[in-house]
């Protein structure tokens, strides 16, 4: 069963002492867990951010009680300004993109589990590796460390649109040292994550056991190694855009500034800036970072449903095939973010057909899943709930996504609630439902615990109908033009708009509030959960093969051979009605 | 470092061989001596390098589109004498990969036994390093030579770009020269393998692409 090959050897050794063991570890599965603590104190960060924000926006009068202490500039008499509602938000959506949305479904999950399951011992280059994540560390501490220099954070959004996040403290307060700070922590993260793709890259093309051919990697392998590819494309060229940026604000220079630009009655010391050369290099990578966040859920997905399902997705080979096209689509239709920028209007023509067909593949996976799922016996539990939320949410953001594809409707749609509604459901939402099903599955092998599958559940439900409560209403706001980034809406015009505000910041409480179980679960469970086995789930793949939690060297000095692809359900097996990969027995279908 | 079950090692195979803690195990050089590691499943390295070569066209691509996109922004735009220090700095550059390749090559025939003396490799790499060293002096002359001539950071954007793509590279040059000393520090411990060795000239020589392309793009734009 087992291969003892002349090449099983350790690249490294078992770490001695708390320092190289749970902080500068080399272990691939302690990185792993190290991003997904990362993200889960960002994402909190991120949340009560989103709080304030929200509670100023339905309350617009009220005093937040001690918010002074964050701000005394920003929120005098815990009255919050409308400065410093932009500059929460600006590092509401930077830390949710790059600190939660990048690292836990990529970074975390695939860290710890890309190599297990293409039966790799660890990742071709550990100290990278360890580079990647302690460097993505230090760029998050950069990034939070401009809540503390003088003019506060960035409130330029986490667009950090040119000019006014390149021309200093005269745009507004955090303009100056804070935007600095914030391209800085992002020119950083790209470092952190080329390394990490790097790996990623390396481990699925050359890491592969004995047996394990392409076609048999797990769904969620397929989605690690795409995104890698994507990630190693998209922030090699936000890293350069971050680089030119500073120079604009430290040194002078002038490449998205333009000539006699008067900002706050000053004329700029510039001339000749491109200002919509940043919105170029932006874009190329933010839109790939749309499915930096959303491929690896889709595959975290596929892989939860097929085990919960007991068989096969109609076609593996074609989510994988629309998963790659997706990824090579997503570098053609960057350009349907700046529709309205004074972009040449040809140019929209040209990048509202890309957008239209990057469609076809993504409702290409979701009719196979939908359809996978007709007549399945689905277990449910929190994490197959979780995944089919996933499609929910994939689905009613994506929706509103053909709308925003053509340039004539997004002429009136644009800055509005509608784009933020879209955004928040197809992306952010459903991405964090993927992390949340991949939580749920894999937390047995990452800590050798069992969750509490009722509070999981009560997670689940609240966050659905808290998700769905929160931002449905913003396409409503957003048909009736409501737009976007404005602190407050107190004018007499706008009192229609003000009742759902209100109605969106209860829900987002209670939404937020509803995470705490989930706090609470991940944590108890951590130290006090039953006790897992080896395979809770009756699953194929190779992570299933070995102990809860995995040894040091995952398969314990052994190499396992692979005899099938993962989807050996619905058959008779050993086991039960599943063949694991690395099983010898026949499978019916000889896969 | 890296490890490949599904690929048979493609050295001769000597089943009673006892394994080493590097990577060798079984494989011997048709001399039938093992003097240094020779790893053939250095798979991952060479994939990686062109994972990182790959990362960093894409990055020299975003430059060179700014750059391009930013001429065509505005007519500020004033050419600038290319330093005639860059052609020197060309030349000492290419030599860099020539000793390079005569360092492969060495370390090669002293792997199968054809060549005994280490010192010839080791000259080879210490001489690429000097000429990577030597580059980098140039290039900082010319930054000297264009600050001479009033030409700063934010005086133009053909300045601007100068400073950045020189910078850029430079940055990457380092990156190799600080393989190169690894290179060096594992062949002293007789540990080095060809895969690391082949891994580092690949990036170096990519290196020498980068910069005659820069070069090209400089003379034509700037």
């Amino acid at each position: 069963m087992h291969d003892v090959s002349p090449h099983a050897v350790h690249h490294h050794a078992p770490p001695q002492g708390f320092i190289r063991k749970h902080v500068f570890s080399l272990d691939h599965k302690v990185i792993g867990k190290q991003y997904y603590a990362l993200a889960l104190v960002a994402v909190f960060t991120g949340m009560v951010l989103s709080w304030l924000m929200r509670l100023h926006l339905g309350w617009p009068a009220l005093a937040i009680p001690g918010l002074h202490l964050l701000s005394k500039v920003g929120a005098p008499g815990d009255l919050m300004t409308p400065e410093y509602y932009l500059q929460l938000m600006t590092m509401h959506g930077t830390i949710m993109v790059f600190f939660v949305l990048t690292t836990a479904p990529f970074a975390a999950f695939g860290n710890f589990f890309l190599p297990i399951q293409v039966g790799a011992e660890d990742m071709p280059f550990p100290r990278f590796n360890m580079m990647s994540f302690w460097v993505t560390f230090v760029a998050f501490v950069v990034l939070i460390a401009a809540f503390f220099v003088g003019g506060g954070p960035p409130l330029s959004g986490w667009t950090a649109y040119a000019p006014l996040s390149a021309v200093g403290a005269v745009a507004g307060p955090g303009q100056g040292t804070g935007q600095v700070l914030w391209a800085a922590s992002i020119a950083i993260f790209c470092v952190g994550q080329l390394l990490g793709s790097l790996n990623f890259i390396t481990t699925t093309l050359d890491l592969r056991t004995k047996g394990m051919s392409l076609m048999r990697l797990p769904l969620s392998a397929w989605a690690w190694f795409i995104t890698s590819c994507m990630g190693l494309t998209a922030f090699a060229v936000l890293l350069p855009a971050c680089i030119l940026l500073i120079l604009d604000h430290v040194a002078g220079t002038s490449f998205f500034v333009a000539s006699n630009l008067v900002v706050n009655d000053q004329l700029q010391p510039h001339s000749g800036g491109s200002t919509l050369l940043w919105q170029h290099l932006f874009w190329f990578f933010g839109h790939p970072e749309v499915y930096i966040a959303i491929v690896p859920a889709m595959g975290i997905v596929s892989h939860v449903l097929i085990t919960n399902m007991r068989r096969p997705l109609l076609s593996a080979k074609v989510i994988i095939a629309s998963m790659t096209s997706i990824a090579f689509l997503s570098y053609m239709v960057y350009g349907h973010h700046m529709f309205v920028s004074g972009m040449n209007p040809f140019s929209s023509l040209v990048f509202s057909f890309p957008t239209l067909i990057i469609t076809i593949p993504a409702t290409i996976i979701t009719l196979i899943w939908i359809g996978s799922l007709y007549g399945s016996k689905l277990r449910i539990n929190s994490a197959s709930l979780f995944a089919l939320g996933f499609i929910s949410m994939f689905v009613s953001g994506g929706v509103s996504g053909f709308f925003l594809a053509q340039p004539s409707i997004d002429i009136m749609l644009h800055a509005t609630y509608f784009v933020v509604g879209h955004f928040h459901l197809v992306m952010a939402v459903a991405a964090i439902f993927g992390i949340f099903a991949g939580t749920y599955f894999w937390f047995p092998k990452m800590t050798g615990r069992m969750m509490n599958e009722t509070l999981g559940k009560i997670h689940f439900w609240l966050s659905f109908v808290g998700a769905y409560c929160i931002f449905m209403p913003f396409h409503y706001l957003g048909i009736m033009g409501n737009v976007r980034r404005y602190a407050e809406f107190v004018d007499e015009y706008l009192q229609p708009v003000l009742g759902v505000h209100k109605f969106i910041t209860v829900a987002a409480l209670v939404t937020g509030a509803a995470q705490l179980i989930f706090l609470y679960n991940l944590i108890h469970s951590r130290f006090w959960g039953e006790k897992a086995p080896e395979n809770p789930w009756e699953a194929t793949s190779l992570e299933w093969s070995v102990p809860s939690p995995p040894p040091f060297d995952n398969f314990g000095g052994r190499h396992p051979v692979v005899y099938h692809d993962p989807y050996q359900y619905g058959v008779k097996g050993s086991k039960g009605d599943y063949i694991m990969q690395d099983s010898p027995e026949p499978s019916p279908s000889g896969d | 470092m890296a490890t490949t079950v599904h690929e048979p090692p493609r050295g001769k195979a000597l089943p009673d061989s006892p394994q080493t803690g590097h990577g060798s195990g079984g494989l011997v050089p048709e001399s039938g001596r093992m003097r240094y590691v020779q790893d053939d499943s250095s798979a991952a390295s060479r994939t990686g390098i062109w994972v990182v070569i790959a990362a960093i066209t894409m990055t020299f691509a975003a430059f060179t589109s700014a750059m391009i996109v930013r001429q065509g922004a505005s007519l500020d735009w004033r050419h600038l004498a290319m330093p005639r220090i860059l052609y020197f700095n060309t030349v000492v550059l290419l030599a860099s990969s020539v000793t390079l390749e005569i360092a492969r090559r060495r370390f090669r025939s002293f792997v199968i036994g054809t060549e005994s003396e280490r010192a010839g490799v080791l000259r080879a790499l210490y001489a690429t390093l000097a000429l990577g060293l030597l580059f980098l002096a140039g290039q900082y002359m010319a930054w000297l030579q264009l600050k001479a001539d009033g030409l700063y950071l934010a005086t133009n954007p053909s300045s601007s770009f100068f400073y950045v793509f020189t910078a850029a590279h430079g940055l990457h040059l380092l990156g190799g020269l600080a393989g190169l000393l690894y290179v060096i520090r594992r062949f002293g411990r007789s540990a080095l393998r060809r895969g690391t060795l082949g891994a580092a000239a690949h990036y170096w020589h990519f290196m020498d692409l980068l910069w005659l392309y820069l070069l090209l793009v400089l003379w034509m734009k700037l």
